[in-house]
This record gives structure tokens, sequence and C-alpha cells, in this order.
């Protein structure tokens, strides 16, 4: 059941009255019921690996839980000199279990991905046909990373573990990111799910108007591009069609990926449960390393907290710390971070997919963050010189900088081969052919001018809604203060559009949304 | 309760703008591909109807309900669309005993050679046949039943039937291609068929025979068999007389073999089975003059002639009564015969 599909809207429409006609203390149970219908309507092939998740988590962190009951009852009877070796002895079981719990889930995933890429399928299957040619579990990528925050949290006891399996089924499988996240931490999300709900009428419509604005997104935009897209990947489009290709995929990627993003949290606002934002503006960003605290939010934070931060402080690297520090100075105070940094974008791109192309992304992210880091003196004293820094235009040349330097980096994923997206990326220098742009070159990309013209319209919508969040905040608010009337019709206007203008229904192509894929 | 009143208003505002604008987008078929109305047609001609013909362009372009009418007194109806299959026949028929109970219904054999949606052709001039056939049924669950049966595999992925129950889902990217017709028949519709005849009125002889390759397997498919058996046992469970025929054209070529199959099952199920082929002498059907397209349909000339013939066999051994004397059907029967030839004579070259 796609977020895009007819089936999904009655079935939320279902939901809604049900949740909202059930007492408080069994809401929780409605929508687990919800999640599991959902993921069945998926493929029940795929439950097994959702399942397996549930069930190694909650084995593990009961375990985890019951380990340090058990040390607080043996520590009110120990001495003071034997307290310490008891909770070290404590600590290094559960770390034992945390790693059995991460290491098998880690495994399954690696399985999952590994069967998407044909050498990798052939190696771990031995054949073309198995199991694992099922294709990648509905949002596996998103749950398990969600299920190893929260066994990692309870490793280190800053959540406890939660006793009813129910429950952790429901923060596991939570339906309305589970195709695509956000990836949520039990700390914030668990209490909204377990706690009654009464209807808000505001918030239920709130929630309705994001998803409306999400299938804007999807359907009008993202979908309608991707034609262009899909057509500009073919070989002989170098040179300024891959930098056309290059901005194409940023839109479409954008207004898919947060258009879902829309759909789910709109969704879950309906239903009285507040998710994280993943994205906040992100083509508003003057430099990459801002860029990246604008998308994906939550896999960048989920990056951050259980790969980043515990590497860096891991005595490994505090010892390659002291040594750097003392050989190379300043920089290698800075090295063993950028080592960090090296790693944790790695898993990153590799978390994307297990083909080299992930990597190189990552990478290159990586290397666009420390080479700017690096020149951060040197900017300063060209800065210092120069005194256009508080200028407006210079904030929109830094924006437009990286917009297009992200774009370079982001189309890498557009191309399994690396050598392929190299040569892509050198023929802008060697065979820029700019008269692509006019030759009508671009009207043969399966888009008619008519479409076009939707896009441009589209895109501009989309543009000036995200400048006046970036200004005022909520843009649902300021409609709100405009009485029901008006809010009323931009919503109506804003549906008719959605029917009329997005590219659904059997005259086009099936489209999942694009992180459905990681 | 004011506030209330405002939200009750404006949701019924905006239905009445959403079916506005499917009003507007839907193909209408008034112009362009007429077959496409035919099945909307029958609602207001239904109730009063001794034998109905069902089937494809086999019937609703090879007899004339009028000359039926006029020679023998007969009340008739053809429920025909474009390419319709037989699963969709069965649901037509099931949805037309709910409007009234016919001494007689003819089915067209030809639907038998398609077994599946996907046997028809390609799956995106199937879905354009279907849309023809069941855009324009009543909603009812013989409706929800023929989409069910009709839809094709890409139909399916595509969820179609929420796209079939409103149209809207399937026709919202026309707005780029409305035609002055979609304005002019924006909120009518005029009757294109004369009781489900659609008059064509011009003469395009046969000049060679029609040569059909042999095929591999002449046995009908499970699913034709599964709902003529269905058909037959709805027919019986109204006390109608279920009458096969295959209609007098010449292509698509109707194999010795298939007509073997439908002889004996109509021997099986004591029901009539009527080959016109048979037959084309008796009629009197002239492949110079009363074909529009070398053979493939009759034209209005050769649609009477095949009703006039038709006729005597339907009030002489199926016993159909001449309602002729009958002043109000009369009456009725003569507004339609106006219109009958005045569209005769307004598409006469």
């Amino acid at each position: 059941m796609q977020f895009t599909s007819v089936s999904f809207l009655l079935f939320m429409a279902v939901l809604l009255i049900v949740y909202y006609r059930v007492p408080g203390e069994l809401q929780w149970t409605v929508l687990l019921a919800a999640s599991g219908w959902f993921y069945l309507w998926a493929g029940a092939e795929y439950l097994g690996f959702l399942l397996f998740t549930i069930l190694t988590t909650y084995g593990c962190t009961t375990w985890m839980a019951r380990n340090n009951t058990r040390r607080e009852a043996r520590l009110a009877q120990l001495p003071q000199a034997e307290k310490r070796a008891c909770r070290a002895a404590v600590k290094g079981k559960n770390r034992a279990i945390l790693a059995l719990c991460l290491s098998s889930n880690f495994a399954a995933l690696f399985l999952c991905k590994a069967c998407l890429t044909e050498p990798l399928r052939t190696m771990v299957s031995g054949s073309r046909v198995s199991f694992l040619s099922l294709g990648l579990p509905l949002g596996i990528s998103f749950y398990m990373f969600q299920s190893m925050g929260y066994v990692t949290d309870v490793y280190r006891e800053t959540v406890k573990a939660e006793r009813n399996p129910g429950k952790l089924a429901l923060f596991t499988a939570y339906f309305p990111q589970l195709v695509q996240g956000p990836i949520s931490r039990f700390s914030q999300l668990a209490p909204q799910l377990l706690r009654p709900h009464r209807f808000d009428g505001k918030q239920v419509s709130f929630g309705l108007q994001r998803m409306l604005w999400g299938y804007f997104k999807k359907l009008v935009i993202a979908d309608r591009i991707a034609v262009a897209v899909a057509a500009l990947k073919a070989p002989e489009y170098t040179g300024a069609a891959f930098l056309v290709l290059s901005v194409f995929y940023a839109v479409q990627i954008y207004a898919d990926f947060t258009g879902g993003m829309d759909i789910a949290l709109g969704l879950s606002q309906a239903l009285g449960i507040v998710l994280p934002e993943n994205f906040t503006r992100p083509f508003f960003s003057k430099n990459i390393a801002v860029y990246w605290r604008r998308w994906h939010i939550t896999l960048g934070a989920w990056m951050k907290d259980y790969v980043f931060y515990p590497l860096s402080v891991s005595a490994p690297l505090r010892k390659l710390s002291r040594s750097a520090r003392r050989k190379f100075g300043n920089f290698g105070k800075r090295l063993p971070v950028y080592i960090a940094s090296a790693v944790t974008w790695s898993v990153t791109g590799i978390w994307h997919g297990l083909t080299p192309n992930f990597l190189v992304w990552g990478l290159l992210n990586c290397l666009v963050i420390v080479v700017s880091e690096e020149l951060t003196p040197l900017y300063a004293r060209f800065h210092n010189r120069f005194s256009f820094k508080e200028k407006r235009w210079y904030g929109w040349f830094e924006v437009l900088r990286t917009f297009l330097l992200m774009n370079l980096i982001r189309a890498c994923d557009l191309f399994p081969s690396v050598m392929e997206y190299f040569r892509r990326t050198g023929s802008l220098l060697t065979a820029f052919q700019p008269h692509i742009l006019w030759d009508g070159t671009l009207m043969q990309l399966g888009l008619s001018g008519l479409d076009y013209g939707i896009l441009a319209a589209g895109i501009t919508l989309m543009f000036t809604v995200s400048l006046v969040q970036e200004k005022k905040g909520c843009i649902r608010e300021l409609l709100w203060q405009g009485g029901p009337m008006v809010r009323y019709a931009l919503t109506f206007a804003l549906l008719l559009t959605v029917l009329l203008m997005g590219n659904y229904g059997i005259g086009y192509q099936a489209s999942n949304f694009l992180y459905n894929q990681f | 309760m004011r506030k209330r009143l405002s939200l009750w208003a404006a949701l019924m505002l905006s239905a009445a703008i959403l079916l506005l604008i499917q009003a507007l987008l839907v193909p209408k078929y008034m112009v362009s591909s007429r077959e496409g109305a035919l099945i909307g047609e029958y609602y207001a001609n239904a109730g009063n109807n001794d034998v109905i013909f069902i089937g494809d362009c086999e019937v609703y372009e090879n007899f004339s309900p009028i000359t039926l009418w006029e020679e023998y007194g007969i009340t008739s109806y053809i429920r025909g669309s474009a390419q319709q299959t037989i699963w969709q026949s069965y649901y037509l028929l099931e949805e037309t005993f709910r409007y009234e109970t016919p001494k007689v219904v003819v089915f067209s054999v030809l639907a038998m050679k398609y077994d599946t949606p996907e046997s028809t052709g390609s799956q995106s001039r199937r879905e354009a046949y279907n849309r023809m056939t069941l855009d324009t049924m009543r909603l009812s669950s013989a409706k929800l039943g023929a989409i069910q049966a009709s839809m094709t595999q890409k139909e399916r992925e595509w969820e179609g039937i929420y796209s079939y129950l409103f149209p809207l889902l399937r026709y919202h990217d026309r707005w780029s291609q409305l035609t002055e017709e979609d304005i002019t028949y924006w909120l009518k519709r005029e009757p294109v068929s004369d009781n489900g005849y659609l008059m064509q009125t011009g003469v395009r002889p046969m000049v060679d025979a029609h040569i059909s390759p042999p095929l591999a397997d002449y046995s009908f498919g499970e699913n034709s068999w599964y709902y003529l058996e269905k058909m037959a046992a709805l027919c019986a469970s109204h006390g109608t007389r279920l009458v096969l025929i295959k209609a007098p054209s010449l292509y698509p070529v109707w194999w010795w073999e298939w007509d073997g199959q439908i002889r004996q099952f109509a021997q099986e199920n004591g029901l009539t089975y009527i080959n016109m082929l048979e037959s084309l002498e008796d009629i009197g059907i002239d492949w110079n003059t009363d074909t529009y397209d070398t053979g493939l349909h009759l034209n209005v000339s050769g649609a009477e002639k095949a009703a006039s013939w038709f006729g005597k066999i339907l009030a002489e051994e199926c016993g159909i009564p001449d309602r002729r004397q009958e002043a109000e059907i009369a009456s009725l029967w003569a507004d339609k015969a106006a219109v009958y030839y005045d569209r005769k004579q307004s598409m006469t070259p």
C-alpha cells in the first residue's frame, strides 16, 4: 500500500474514525493493528524481517534491563570497594548483548541490501534465485536504525527498556514513519504513541493540509520531473545536459523525499503524534555543513549520536589524537575528528546502498566539509579584506554555490558506476555544449511545454512557501489566522491542483518514493 | 450550529465543483467513438422489451430493432458495446434483469474467443474498450462485478476499480485535450443509437475474401465457458429463453471448430443456436451493398435484412408476441421509428 494509493487514503480515513472513537487507553493498540495491516499489505513475505528486529530488540533490551536490575540489587549488598567491579562486569555483559543485537540486525540489513546488487547477491546467496531475490523489505533501513538506536540507549541507560512487546512493536513499526522515516528516538516517540489523544480539529486539519502539500510535491512536481531525469541518465547526455540533470534530480529528490515526509508527518499530526522534522529548507543553506544539518536531519543526528561521537571518543582515536597533535600540531588535533567523519560518511553512504557510488558520494561530502573546515582561516582573511560578506547578494551567492555543489555530489546517486559519474562530471569541463539548453533537446525528454510550465509554476510555489516558512514560520498558522473560508478555499484549490495536475493513474509509470529503496 | 452549516455548505459546494469538473473531463462519445455512449442509453429505454440482444458490434451494428418492430411488432433493445467480452455481457445481463425480464435474450457467441482481458489485445486498448462498456453503467453490484472481471493486470496494479467509480481519477489529465464536443456535451447527452442499434449508412463492398491463418488450438477458454454457463443459468432462473447467435459478418473468422463447440453446448443445455452465416442467401445479404467495411459489419441496409430474417424466428419459434395493437407501446415505437428514419435520412450520403 503506497502513500499515493487510493487504498491508503481509505485506510487512513477508517483509521482516523476508529482511532478517535476508541477509549484513549486503547488507541495505541489501534495504531499497532493499523501498522501491522499496513506492513502486511506491503508484502507478507517481508514481515519476517520486521519481526526479527522487534524480537531481537525486545529480547536484548529486556535482558540488559534484567542485568541492570540484578546489578542494583547486588550493589546494595556489596561493599564500596567491589561496586566498581560489579558495574564493570554488568557493563561488559550488556556490551556483549548490545554487540549481539547490533551485529545480527545489521547483518540482516546487509544481506537485504546485498540482494539489490547483483555481484553481492551472487556472492552471498550463491545463486541468482534465493530468498534474497525478494528485494528490500519496506523501510528496513529506517526501522532497523531506529530500533538499534533504542537498543543503544537502553545500553547507555538513557532510556528504560520497554517491558510490553506490543508497545515496543508499535515503536518499531509505527506505519507513518515506516516507509521512509523520520528515524525517531524512543524517548521522544514512545510516550506520544502510548498516551491517549483527544480529537483536536485544528491539529487534524493541519495534519491533513500538510499531507495534501506532500501529495502536491510528490505527484505534481517529483513524479513529473522524474520523466526527464530518467531520460537524461542516458549516456549521450553530458556537459550542460548533465548540469540540467543534476538540477532536475535535486528538484525531484527534494520534492519526493520532503513530499513523503509531509505525508508521514501530516498523518501523524492528525493522529496527535508529533514526529521529528527531517528537513528545514536545506536549499537555503550557505555551506555544506549547514546543508547536512537541514537535510535528512534524523539520519544525520543518528549517525552523529551512534557512530560519530562513540568513534571520536574511542580509545584508538584518542591515542591517535595525542600522537598526531605532537607530530602535526593543530591539524593533528583535528585529524581524529576527520577520521571519525570519514567513517561516519562512509556508513551513511553504505546505508543508502551497497554500491560503490554511494560510498564515493559519502566520501565526497566528507571531503568538501573537511576542506571547507581547513580553509576556514583563509576565508576569514579573505572576508576581512573584502567587506561583502554581510551583503544580501553574497548570501544568495553562497546559497546558489552550495546548491550547485550539492547537486554535483548528489548526482553520484544516479550512476552505480563511479567511472560513469566522473565521466559526466568531467564533461562539464571538456564538452559543456550549452546549445542543448535552447536547441530543443529539453523538449525530447518526455515532457511537453505544458509539463515544463506546470513544473515551473509548482517549483515557484514550493520555493515561495519555503521562503515564507524561512522568514515567518509555519504557513498553516498564517492561513489559520486568515479565517475558515480563506483556509478552506486555499486547501480546496490545492486539492484540485493535485487531482488535475498530478502524475498518477494508469497513464503514468508507477513511481515509488525514492527513499523507499533505502 | 452556524459553523456546522458553513462546513456542510462548503463540503457540498466542493463536491459539486468536483462533479462538474468530472463531467467536463470524461469522454462524451457523442461525436467520436459513439459506441461508448451505447450502454448508458439503455436506462431510458428499459422496462418493456421482449427481446434483449447482448454482445459486441456483432449485435449493435447488425440488427435493427425498428425493423423488428415494424415487421413483427417485437419490442427489443441491444445492450451492445465495442469489443464487449463475455464477462461484461454476463454482468450487463444481470443488470438488465433488474430493470426488466425479457422473454428472449440473444447473445452473440463471437465473444467466446476471448478468455481473459489480456487475450483481447494490448492492455491499453482493452482498457479503452472497458471504459466504453463500464463507464456509463449505473452503480450496482453488477457494475462492480463487471469491473472486477474486466480489469487488465495493469489496471489492477493501479487500483483501477476506484477510477471506474470516480472517473475523475482516470481522466484527470484530459483538461489539456478537451474539444468542442466536451464543451457542447458537458452537461447533456443526445441519443446516438436506436434502441442500442448504432446506425451505419456507408457502403464499402467486400472485394476479397478475408483469410485468417489457422489457429493452434480452437478450444474456447475455461473462463468463457464459465460465463456462458452462468448466462444460461441466469436466463433459466428468470424463465427467459437464451438464444445463441453468430451474426452475419465475414470477419473476424468464425471457425467451424468453434461452431461445433457452441452447437454441442446448445444441444446439451437445450438452447437455440443460430449460425446466420449458414443462411446468408435466405437473409439476402449482398456484400456489395450491405456492408460499410468490406464484410466486417453490416450497414443499415444489411441490419434491416438481418432483423427481418431473424424476426421471423423470434416470432414463430420463440413465440415473441406482436405488440403493435397495444396503443401505448405502438405510440412509443412510432416515435422511435420517426427518429430512426430521420437519422437514416440525415446520415445517408
